[in-house]
């Protein structure tokens, strides 16, 4: 690309970061969502919602409000985090019900 | 077996005309005293994956224990988002085929390629290619009458020479180093057979065909999956015993095998094993006489995938794949994520100076 683009934007924030709305760039629902979810998991979250503002920018918002001023940014690096551990957890699941080798084979005509 | 119990919560209500407790609620905060913040270990204690069935075509998998956000990610991800290589662009020199170029180019795109997509670079818009993000191929048939055909016959293979532009007419260009980095499988259709153009004497293609690296965002031939899907378990809970005269008459409101029927007592009962084959027609739910003895469900968290590869992965790849790219992404942010608080945080700190 010619021009390289911010991946995350803040958008509206208080000043402690607090409450904020992040827009982030080349995502959508795949990302907004999970990462919506993690982050309503963390108790120190107040609201967490996320949206796709228009179909045609490449852009999602997620804002998130905190209880007693604790910082936004935090939990969302954290929910990040997280995340990546469910989807290492899931792998592992995967992987290793593929090595047990208890499923059934069958050929599939083509 | 044992019938399988899942606790209500778990459970979206299906019935006649609507459906019901669609969402999870599991969030600190939503049922007073108890605690459902984020915890590792819990979710691992939780969470099963299961193969069940793998075709060399197709790989049927559980996950359970994951929300549907979750699922839906990986889903979304190994349709939209795991590279493939597919032709991106016809160059062509000749054609006078009854197939026109902008046709016979838009299915050239479509067809399958062997190319392992991690041998590859992805090529940038307006750049120029190399030999480490294009592969070339070329076209050059002609078709002729078959001097040696068969007196009287009317079968246009027998009558005409490459009466058929088929994929296998598709043929490799090695450029740069390419000769040995694709030495294990030389470049070519997955499939040899499928007719792309039909031709009669004196019509020809040639032309050259260039292949790139892609994502099924940016168009559907770069999918590497033909489906990939996910539906819930359903779950049946048969609450007042079934009048054995009317034992068969509930078996086929569902699903072949999901119902069993004790061939001496005729007392009904749900398969466990093949429960998850019910297509949930609600049908039951149509006759009055079984309506308030059946309740119908699925497990919100079961999820039941199907995926169907066509590409260069085999079809148990094609998770582990969307997960990488899931992990590439949640990295990229995490990684701007901590530049922006970097950011943030020193702006804070800075020294104001006073106007005077």
């Amino acid at each position: 690309m010619a021009e390289a683009v911010e991946k995350i934007k803040l958008l509206k924030s208080s000043a402690d970061l607090s409450a904020a709305t992040y827009q982030i760039h080349d995502e959508s629902h795949t990302i907004g969502n999970s990462l919506r979810w993690m982050l309503m998991k963390n108790p120190k979250v107040e609201f967490c919602g996320y949206s796709v503002p228009h179909p045609s920018e490449n852009v999602i918002n997620v804002r998130i409000q905190m209880y007693d001023n604790a910082s936004s940014i935090d939990a969302l690096i954290s929910a990040l985090e997280e995340l990546d551990k469910v989807c290492e957890a899931v792998e592992d699941g995967y992987l290793a019900s593929l090595r047990e080798d208890k499923f059934e084979r069958w050929v599939e005509r083509t | 077996m044992p019938s399988q119990t899942f606790d209500n919560r778990r459970l979206v209500g299906i019935h006649a005309e609507r459906v019901t407790n669609v969402s999870n609620n599991e969030f600190p905060g939503h049922y007073p005293g108890e605690d459902h913040s984020w915890n590792l270990e819990k979710f691992k204690k939780n969470l099963t994956v299961t193969v069940q069935r793998l075709s060399q075509h197709s790989i049927d998998f559980d996950i359970v224990g994951v929300d549907a956000s979750i699922a839906n990610a990986f889903r979304r991800i190994m349709m939209a988002e795991v590279p493939t290589v597919a032709i991106e662009q016809v160059f062509v020199w000749n054609n006078n085929s009854v197939i026109v170029d902008e046709i016979l180019a838009h299915r050239l795109g479509l067809v399958p390629l062997n190319v392992d997509p991690s041998l590859m670079k992805m090529r940038e818009p307006d750049t120029t290619p190399t030999d480490q993000n294009t592969l070339v191929f070329n076209v050059d048939i002609t078709c002729e009458r078959n001097p040696k055909a068969p007196k009287g016959t009317l079968n246009p293979h027998e009558l005409y020479i490459n009466s058929e532009f088929l994929s296998s007419h598709i043929t490799w260009t090695p450029a740069g180093d390419q000769e040995e980095t694709f030495a294990a499988k030389r470049p070519a259709p997955i499939n040899p057979n499928i007719v792309l153009a039909k031709l009669r004497p004196g019509q020809q293609i040639n032309m050259e065909l260039h292949a790139v690296k892609g994502v099924g965002k940016d168009h559907a031939k770069f999918s590497p999956v033909a489906t990939a899907s996910y539906r819930l378990l359903p779950h049946i809970k048969i609450t007042k015993p079934i009048p054995p005269s009317k034992a068969e008459k509930f078996q086929k409101c569902f699903s072949p095998g999901v119902i069993k029927i004790d061939p001496r007592t005729k007392e009904v009962s749900v398969d466990e094993k093949n429960v998850r084959n019910d297509s949930v027609s609600r049908e039951v739910l149509r006759h009055p006489e079984f309506a308030d003895s059946v309740e119908l469900s699925r497990v919100r968290d079961f999820f039941l995938f199907n995926v169907e590869s066509e590409g260069p992965y085999a079809p148990e790849r094609i998770l582990p794949e969307a997960i990488k790219v899931m992990r590439e992404k949640l990295a990229v942010i995490r990684q701007a994520a901590l530049a922006l608080r970097e950011k943030t945080t020193t702006v804070d700190t800075d020294v104001v100076m006073a106007d005077s």
